[in-house]
């Protein structure tokens, strides 16, 4: 199995350069805070809608917070959905370098 | 009523054309198990939809809106925002490094064979579970809305069945791709015409609408009027366990949904990482706007049908049509009927399909013939007799259990067993450099075991019924029940990812850790990744 050795031993390269490393930095800075937002951000609703009723049951207009809270859960997951296209734009942009700069080693 | 037989019929006929056109297209295993690879993001997007917005999402929530208002629609906002842990975590890592199942993933620096028995088991089950409640909700819906037709339940879950089968086992994935995507079309444009409808009996006012919903009228068991706010929360969820329990359910579809087999296998469909992650957006856009729009069949069927009359035709499940039968008339119901019908068989072959790659791919080629394929196309010739295989066996179920049969947490079940042993072991396989076969092992099988045990002592299984209660919808287990959530995630998942850290801290596993960097490069970059077949 030299061939495996060969092909582990170049990917262990790849994942030591600084490129490859930028490229683990820049997901990481979009995608734990966006996660973690909007893991928080949907579980308010139905802790607020079990402990907090009263409040939630406050009217708005022809409606009420709990509602309006519920949409805005919608709008919620478009906009981070959004940003995350736009963020991994620069996602492609730095694996096409480590792709182009491995020479086509490990690709078919 | 035969206006509803005869738009069943004219889908029927369309999708079996789609079949015998993809059956010439399905030569080869990454033709029949990923489409060749070469659907589209927006194709994509749609079938994920597709795949996603079963007959209980459909008829399930309208229903569920309409009978409890609020706490109905509270219920279809964790449908899409749990598309968030696909796209950010799941979907490019899945696509990058792997080639037909969940399992590939898994194996690529675990130790293939046992890995991918558990992962098979794992997605075997969560597949049949899920398409036995599919199959029990067809079955019932064909004959309440095919009612006079004289097809009565059990033929109607064979020809479920067998139409199923023949989508999968002929057109492989690139024909139920197909059915998927007119489905959710068709779904769309139900919803959306519906909608209108609901609006124009309100004369296109938000503000007479949302009135109406304030005062919704009806009689409760006992036949005393009832007057009640349809926007407040908590008509179905009580304390003290309701809270609880939604927040259960919650953490079942955000981590579940990323663990869904039958959602997962579309993305190798697709030729590369950024189309799947463009597919997750194509999907959050129409599983979004219709989640929405339940707000008008729901409160709709509510407030212009009432749940008194749909108590006495058919129940929750029939709310929609019904109230498509109300602004309409016939035809109308027809076909929103033919709709639902369309979405449970479009949903039963993506679960089929699903359920016989991974027997194929992870049991048969690698876990009984250790990787080798011994004769050219026996992969997908095993994946054919395996699709045969798994739906007859849930036709069998289905018809066995019977159309009073309480079926709604078999769904539950699914989400569980998703969110608590594949999820756990997909995400430490591509973050953990220390995670190795035992923690994957263990991960599953204690997420397994925990999903299932949990929901065997829930109020779903258990409950005492009052003698009025007959047959099978009577609990099984007629004893107070020993855990009180109709949802165990808040228990079982953090179990599942307990067992993948013991199982992986108690073994050592050297080459699980070297080939960790393989792993990372391959899915955040998708060098080497799966290329698509040119034709």
């Amino acid at each position: 199995m030299t061939e495996a050795v060969k092909n582990s031993t170049q990917w262990d390269r790849i994942a030591a350069t600084q490129q490859f490393k930028d490229l683990m930095a820049t997901k990481k800075v979009f995608i734990v805070p966006a996660f973690i937002f909007f893991v928080v951000y949907y579980f308010a609703l139905p802790i607020l809608v079990g402990y907090a009723p009263a409040f939630m049951s406050i009217r708005v207009g022809h409606v009420n917070i709990a509602y309006l809270f519920a949409l805005s859960q919608f709008v919620v997951a478009w906009v981070i959905a959004g940003l995350y296209v736009k963020a991994a734009n620069d996602f492609d942009r730095l694996s096409q370098d480590i792709i182009e700069k491995s020479d086509g080693q490990g690709g078919r | 009523m035969s206006t509803s037989l005869v738009m069943f019929l004219v889908f029927i006929a369309i999708t079996l054309g789609i079949t015998y056109w993809a059956s010439k297209r399905s030569a080869g295993a990454s033709a029949y198990f990923a489409a060749g690879r070469q659907i589209t993001a927006w194709q994509n997007g749609v079938a994920v939809a597709g795949d996603y917005m079963s007959a209980a999402s459909f008829l399930g929530i309208a229903g569920l809106i309409a009978f409890f208002g609020y706490d109905g629609f509270m219920y279809s906002v964790g449908w899409l925002v749990a598309y968030l842990t696909v796209l950010l975590v799941v979907a490019e890592p899945l696509r990058n490094a792997g080639k037909y199942t969940m399992a590939d993933v898994l194996a690529y620096r675990l130790k293939a064979r046992p890995v991918r028995a558990m992962a098979s088991i794992s997605t075997l089950t969560v597949s049949t579970f899920y398409m036995i409640a599919q199959m029990v909700g067809a079955g019932t819906l064909v004959a309440l809305l095919l009612k006079g037709s004289g097809i009565k339940f059990p033929t109607a879950v064979i020809g479920v069945g067998i139409l199923m089968i023949i989508y999968v086992v002929f057109g492989g994935m690139l024909a139920t791709t197909w059915v998927q995507i007119i489905k959710a079309i068709l779904l769309m444009g139900g919803t959306i015409l519906l909608s209108i409808l609901v609006m124009a009996h309100f004369g296109f006012s938000f503000g007479a609408f949302f009135d109406a919903v304030g005062h919704v009228t009806y009689h409760d068991a006992k036949g005393a009027e009832v007057v009640k706010d349809f926007l407040q929360p908590g008509l179905r969820y009580k304390p003290p366990y309701g809270a609880l329990d939604l927040i259960s359910l919650g953490i079942a579809l955000i981590f579940g949904t990323a663990g869904l087999p039958h959602i997962l296998v579309r993305f190798y469909t697709v030729p590369d990482a950024k189309t799947a992650r463009h597919s997750v957006v194509w999907a959050m856009v129409l599983i979004g706007s219709f989640y929405i729009m339940t707000t008008f069949l729901g409160f709709g069927a509510a407030t212009i049908v009432g749940q008194d009359f749909i108590k006495k035709n058919g129940g929750t499940n029939m709310s929609a049509p019904l109230l498509a039968q109300a602004l309409a008339g016939n035809v109308f119901f027809a076909f929103i009927s033919a709709i639902a019908f369309a979405t449970i068989l479009a949903v039963v072959a993506g679960l089929t399909i699903s359920a016989s790659t991974s027997f194929a791919h992870d049991f048969w080629t690698n876990v009984v013939h250790k990787g080798v394929e011994r004769a050219p196309g026996e992969e997908v010739r095993v994946a054919r007799v395996a699709a045969f295989v798994v739906g007859f066996v849930a036709m069998g179920i289905a018809i066995l259990l019977g159309p009073t049969a309480n079926v709604a947490f078999l769904v539950a079940l699914a989400f569980a067993v998703a969110s608590s042993a594949n999820l756990p072991v997909i995400v430490l396989s591509i973050f953990w450099k220390r995670f190795n076969t035992m923690g994957a092992v263990m991960g599953l099988a204690v997420g397994l075991v925990a999903s299932i045990g949990l929901i065997l002592v829930s109020p779903s299984i258990m409950g005492i019924d009052p003698p009025t209660v007959v047959g099978a919808a009577r609990h099984p287990i007629q004893a107070v029940p020993w855990f009180k959530l109709e949802n165990p995630a808040i228990l079982s998942v953090p179990l599942g990812f307990l067992g993948a850290i013991l199982g992986t801290l108690l073994t050592k596993e050297p080459e699980a850790e070297e080939k960790f960097n393989e792993l990372l490069v391959r899915s955040n970059t998708g060098l080497g990744a799966e290329k698509a077949v040119a034709h």
